[in-house]
């Protein structure tokens, strides 16, 4: 089954990534995670993501685009990051979740990826 | 004015009737669910019956008054409400006046209450139960804890755990497992069961590993709650006196487990001084009771092999010889991965670097490969033996998989020390 780590941390934790002082636990950390689940076997994708100031935002209303600089919402966590797993159940993907460092420094949610809709006609 | 209750005596006595509510489940609670539900087996129905008699105890007693036997008074209102669902839905309705008419009845009202707590563990702790929901099955029925913080402990979903729940419950009653303590020749196996079900909440092998503290304790205090109502019970059994000394062992050193800026402190490197004395005294005088009764098992060895390691501060040295006997007898009894893991950070520890790499390298790498004190022992056996670099990628594999964040932080140090 795959879930979806979707990681957020605060403003604080992800700001170690750009201080000499912190950088080298931050990403100490992390890369000692994903290693551990690349030798699992369970990692199909995932990616760290730039800050949220780099951000842009799209929405069209009343047949308007409107763009927008920065994410949609302020929030005090804020996407970091995410991985999709293969694992036999909830019960595994949170035991995984528990192990990477946002769960101490910031939340992980897990949702399951959806599968295909069954047969869509084509013609 | 005289006669009008103010409004903060009020909530004073709410207060304290709150309390003594809140005292009574805390005390009584896996009491009156054994009692409740030795009848028909029916866990679910009686706990249902004993949370509206703790609701009711709510309404009632500011009123009326703190009951003589609060025990007494919970137990027949959660019978009454048991006997009431039981005739007619209807009576659901009026309930309550029902339970306040049956209440004022006070016979048997000071009869002692007997305790049928331990058939309610061999009960939770039954073969014929999944081995996984023994411990939260225990932890609900006997401690009263709610699914919800059961679940963030096991680290499950709290709509998965309260369904797994409900479904073991379902399963005691459909089966129909007997509400008693086995016979004396099923005895020794059903109790390592109840043994495994309470160690389980304490978490798992740890500290025996040095270095690889990183273990959830957030249920200590209830496992030993546990522990100690089965000695308790049970006060003739060795093992249920081991466990019990071997949690206590474990728990007197919390304080000593994180330095005053919260950084993890290995065993090691620990201040004895913060180690609390009253536990480990209690601890030695258990493992010393249990040594009289003259049948060793391997909660006794694991608390022994703890009573070791206290020693050291006091005797200014660690006697590895002794912990090597005790974990090769360990291994005899119960040869189970941390048992292998611990036994090589014994020989590591002992400069048989080489000897602790050949354990470790026996086990089953499909067994250890996300099992955090096996990474953590092999990166020491690897640089006990001069080899940084493969015990550099051993860290790395440890910190990948550890949970705690300071704990993670002390292996992050551990592994640039390596590299340098």
């Amino acid at each position: 089954m795959q879930f979806m780590l979707i990681m957020n941390e605060t403003e604080a934790e992800r700001s170690k990534r750009d201080d000499p002082a912190t950088a080298g636990a931050y990403w100490g950390g992390w890369s000692a995670f994903i290693g551990a689940m690349h030798h699992a076997g369970i990692v199909i994708n995932g990616d760290g993501l730039e800050p949220p100031h780099t951000a842009t935002t799209l929405r069209i209303r009343d047949g308007k685009r409107v763009v927008q600089d920065g994410p949609f919402a302020d929030t005090k966590e804020q996407l970091g990051g995410y991985f999709i797993i293969e694992v036999p159940d909830l019960d595994a993907a949170l035991d995984w979740a528990a192990k990477s460092p946002a769960a101490s420094a910031g939340s992980i949610e897990i949702r399951p990826v959806m599968p295909p809709p069954a047969a869509i006609p084509m013609d | 004015m005289v006669g009008v209750r103010t409004p903060s005596a009020e909530v004073a006595k709410a207060a304290s009737v709150e309390s003594a509510v809140v005292a009574a489940a805390r005390a009584s609670y896996g009491r009156l669910i054994a009692l409740l539900a030795a009848r028909d087996g029916d866990l679910a129905a009686s706990e249902d019956a004993l949370s509206e008699a703790f609701a009711a105890a709510l309404k009632v007693w500011p009123t009326r008054g703190i009951p003589a036997n609060p025990d007494a008074w919970l137990l027949t209102t959660a019978r009454n409400r048991l006997i009431n669902a039981h005739r007619h839905e209807a009576v659901k309705a009026r309930g309550m006046d029902e339970i306040l008419r049956r209440m004022d009845a006070p016979s048997a009202a000071q009869e002692p209450i007997p305790d049928k707590r331990l058939a309610l563990m061999f009960v939770c702790a039954h073969p014929a139960i999944q081995e996984d929901i023994r411990t939260p099955l225990m932890l609900q029925t006997i401690l009263g804890l709610d699914a919800g913080r059961i679940a963030s402990a096991f680290l499950i979903s709290p709509t998965t755990m309260g369904q797994r729940l409900v479904r073991a419950k379902a399963k005691i009653k459909a089966a129909g497992i007997g509400f008693k303590v086995p016979d004396l020749d099923a005895l020794p196996e059903r109790l390592e069961d109840v043994l495994s079900a309470i160690y389980a909440a304490f978490g798992a092998s740890f500290d025996a590993v040095a270095g690889s503290d990183d273990c959830n304790m957030s249920l200590a205090e209830e496992a030993i709650f546990l522990a100690r109502v089965l000695v308790s019970l049970m006060p003739q059994e060795p093992e249920a006196l081991g466990l019990l000394a071997l949690m206590l062992y474990v728990d007197a050193r919390k304080a000593a487990r994180w330095g005053p800026d919260g950084a993890f402190v290995p065993l090691k490197d620990q201040d004895a001084t913060l180690w609390e004395r009253a536990k480990i005294v209690e601890a030695e005088d258990l493992l010393v009771r249990a040594s009289k009764l003259n049948r060793l098992g391997r909660f006794q060895i694991e608390a022994a092999i703890q009573s070791i390691h206290v020693q050291a501060p006091i005797t200014g040295t660690t006697n590895w010889a002794a912990l090597r006997s005790f974990h090769e007898l360990l291994l005899t009894q119960r040869p189970s991965i941390g048992a292998f893991v611990s036994y090589a950070a014994v020989l590591q520890a002992m400069w048989q670097g080489r000897s602790a790499l050949e354990v470790l390298s026996s086990l089953d790498a499909s067994d250890v490969s996300t099992y955090q004190p096996f990474w953590v022992t092999l990166a020491a056996a690897h640089r006990a033996c001069g080899e940084e670099e493969a015990a550099a990628r051993a860290m790395e594999r440890a910190i990948g998989l550890t949970e705690n964040p300071r704990v993670r932080a002390f292996l992050l140090g551990e592994r640039s020390a390596l590299i340098d």
